[in-house]
């Protein structure tokens, strides 16, 4: 069986392809060594966007349905694992259960809700929108986890890492959410080599064909919806247990939705290391912008963001796609048919 | 709770609620024509709002009056970003399309951001605090001014695209692209057109709104949301919707501000939203798609 797993997860996927991954996990296992505190936490905000990107494109990438309010399930999960922790001392690890629970509910209800009514396109994303807009309101005024004032995790100088309770230096998050992404990534990989995978791309490409060959697009619509909305809650814990510090106008603003799909339709959109490229890439290039613009001498706020702005426009427009699919033709990493 | 109370508060609500109707209103004619859900249209809107505030605060100029060329100027704006950035992208999927205005909001929020800075600005016109008193009802006179000519630039653009030849050839743009095409219209620019009239009405709504409440860059997605929630609640691409919508969407934020807390007035503006898309997702006044 193990046997047969590995044949199919490596199926038609060139050597090349399998180097070069393992080549930049190695480089990412011992960056933690090299790099200094400011570039680790700017490697950390690579491998959460890269997680939640690809999470995020399950449902888009995979399913083609548009979901603009994943900042939904980040926020309910990353509450429920702190309130959990601060009211109860449930260690995160199994607090991340609830968590999970509570975002695929939602998901489902909102899967449910949206796909029994037939809704679909632009209206779906903004219902998506609505619900995270909702929920992001209900929670200013939820006292249980302090409202709009905010929910704060206690927190102290670690000197060693309680991986139990998430309690430690920036390097155990590191190598947690570096773990979360490779596991995400041969997780995604399994799903798209398998039945739900090819029914997933049949309604991405055309959901009426699908149907007509059998496929029971709800169910497999619904299933997309969790598998996402699951994926993305463990994003909200790490985010709880990593900033220490909640509040419903930013964990649930839809800008946040926003930042955490730019990775996937910038790296490419459906494709497995799209995500991952488009979190690099994007990260690099605030970051970048910012030092620069720093280093210049202008400190304007909002400056970086409209550098950012334009570059996330040209990119658009020049290549439709995202950047990874030019790129792997370059790299002669086409995957065999 | 006296009842003068509530009439009141119903009657800002409404009045308010058109000039919300005017800036969903853009947004609406976008759509129906261009097919393109415009991401950066609260954006727009603030861009309107801190034009009017420069107006009055270097020249003086009554925001009901700079309303004029601030509609123009975004007339211009939205003539240029169709021509060159959307054009491009009609047949392009949504998720495409939307990435593509996300970034336009993204560096419009913050281009005003580096202008202005993050303070809220405000202007303060010497009938500001006038009221007009409406049998046993009293209406605050800048309300009532903005509400009516929120419904005489309506009623001019409904006319517009009722009688004129220009009006005429844009519906039937909305109606069939493909016969458009055929019968010899300049698809294309007809669009850029229709965008310039859509970022018009967002202007106006702009420059009427300085006098009703402060502004600050971070207005802008806020605005986006609201104008989607009113169109959305009338009916995309429906123009009497989109004033309905306006309407309903004032009202339940002043009248659950009254009776719960003002914070938490948004909430029923999308629980109405939710509602509206789960059993009518063609919106109240919306011919079904």
């Amino acid at each position: 069986m193990i046997a047969g797993l590995y044949e199919r997860l490596l199926d038609g996927v060139p050597r090349r392809a399998l180097l070069l991954l393992g080549l930049l996990l190695i480089a990412m296992l011992v960056a933690p060594l090299l790099v200094d505190p400011y570039l680790l936490s700017i490697l950390i905000l690579v491998l959460y966007f890269a997680y939640t990107g690809q999470a995020w494109n399950v449902m888009m990438g995979f399913c083609g349905q548009l979901s603009l309010g994943h900042s939904l399930y980040v926020g309910l999960a990353a509450y429920t694992s702190a309130a959990l922790y601060v009211h109860f001392q449930l260690p995160p690890t199994i607090g991340a259960l609830a968590a999970i629970s509570i975002s695929m509910a939602f998901g489902a209800g909102i899967g449910f809700l949206a796909f029994r009514f037939g809704i679909g396109g632009t209206y779906f994303a903004l219902l998506t929108i609505a619900f995270a807009e909702f929920t992001r309101v209900g929670f200013d005024h939820f006292a249980w986890v302090n409202g709009s004032g905010g929910f704060f995790l206690p927190v102290e100088q670690y000197t060693r890492n309680d991986v139990l309770n998430l309690r430690g230096r920036p390097v155990m998050f590191y190598y947690l959410l570096l773990a979360l992404t490779v596991a995400a990534f041969v997780f995604c990989r399994w799903l798209l080599t398998g039945r739900i995978g090819y029914y997933w791309q049949a309604i991405r490409e055309d959901q009426e064909a699908a149907q007509t060959l059998g496929i029971n697009t709800f169910r497999y619509k619904m299933l997309a919806v969790l598998i996402s909305s699951g994926m993305t809650a463990l994003s909200g814990v790490f985010f709880a247990f990593y900033y220490n510090n909640l509040f419903p106008e930013q964990i649930f603003n839809i800008s946040r939705s926003i930042e955490l799909i730019l990775g996937p339709i910038i790296g490419g959109l459906g494709s497995l290391f799209g995500p991952i490229l488009g979190a690099f890439v994007l990260t690099l290039l605030a970051e970048g912008l910012y030092e620069t613009l720093h280093g210049l001498g202008y400190d304007i706020p909002g400056i970086k963001h409209v550098f950012y702005g334009i570059c996330l426009a040209a990119v658009i427009m020049y290549l439709p796609h995202g950047i990874w699919p030019p790129l792997r033709r370059k790299l002669g990493l086409e995957t065999r048919q | 709770m006296p009842i003068e109370l509530v009439l009141n508060v119903t009657l800002q609500g409404l009045l308010t609620g058109l000039v919300y109707g005017l800036m969903a209103l853009g947004l609406s004619v976008i759509f129906g024509v261009v097919r393109v859900v415009n991401f950066a249209h609260g954006e727009m809107m603030t861009i309107a709002m801190y034009g009017a505030i420069v107006a009055f605060g270097a020249w003086q100029i009554d925001p009901l009056v700079a309303m004029v060329p601030i509609a123009a100027l975004l007339f211009a704006l939205g003539y240029v970003m169709q021509a060159w950035l959307i054009n491009p992208f009609i047949n392009r999927p949504e998720h495409s399309q939307f990435m593509l205005l996300a970034a336009v909001a993204i560096v419009m929020v913050n281009a005003l951001l580096m202008i202005f800075g993050p303070d809220a600005r405000t202007t303060l016109v010497d009938y500001a605090l006038d009221s007009v008193e409406i049998g046993p009802l009293l209406a605050d006179k800048v309300r009532l001014i903005t509400a009516g000519l929120a419904l005489a630039i309506t009623a001019g653009l409904f006319a517009f695209f009722k009688l004129s030849r220009t009006g005429k050839a844009i519906r039937a743009c909305a109606d069939n692209y493909m016969g458009a095409l055929t019968v010899g219209l300049n698809v294309k620019q007809l669009y850029a057109f229709t965008f310039g009239l859509g970022s018009a009405c967002v202007g106006a709504a702009g420059a009427m709104m300085v006098l009703l409440i402060d502004v600050t860059p971070n207005l802008g997605p806020a605005f986006t949301l609201q104008a989607f929630v009113i169109v959305i609640v009338g009916g995309l691409g429906s123009m009497p919707g989109a004033l309905l919508g306006g309407v309903l969407i004032g009202l339940s934020e002043a009248l659950s501000g009254l009776f719960f807390a003002p914070s938490a007035k948004s909430m029923f503006a999308i629980a109405l939203l939710i509602l509206v898309l789960l059993f009518r997702p063609q919106g109240l006044l919306g011919k079904k798609a």
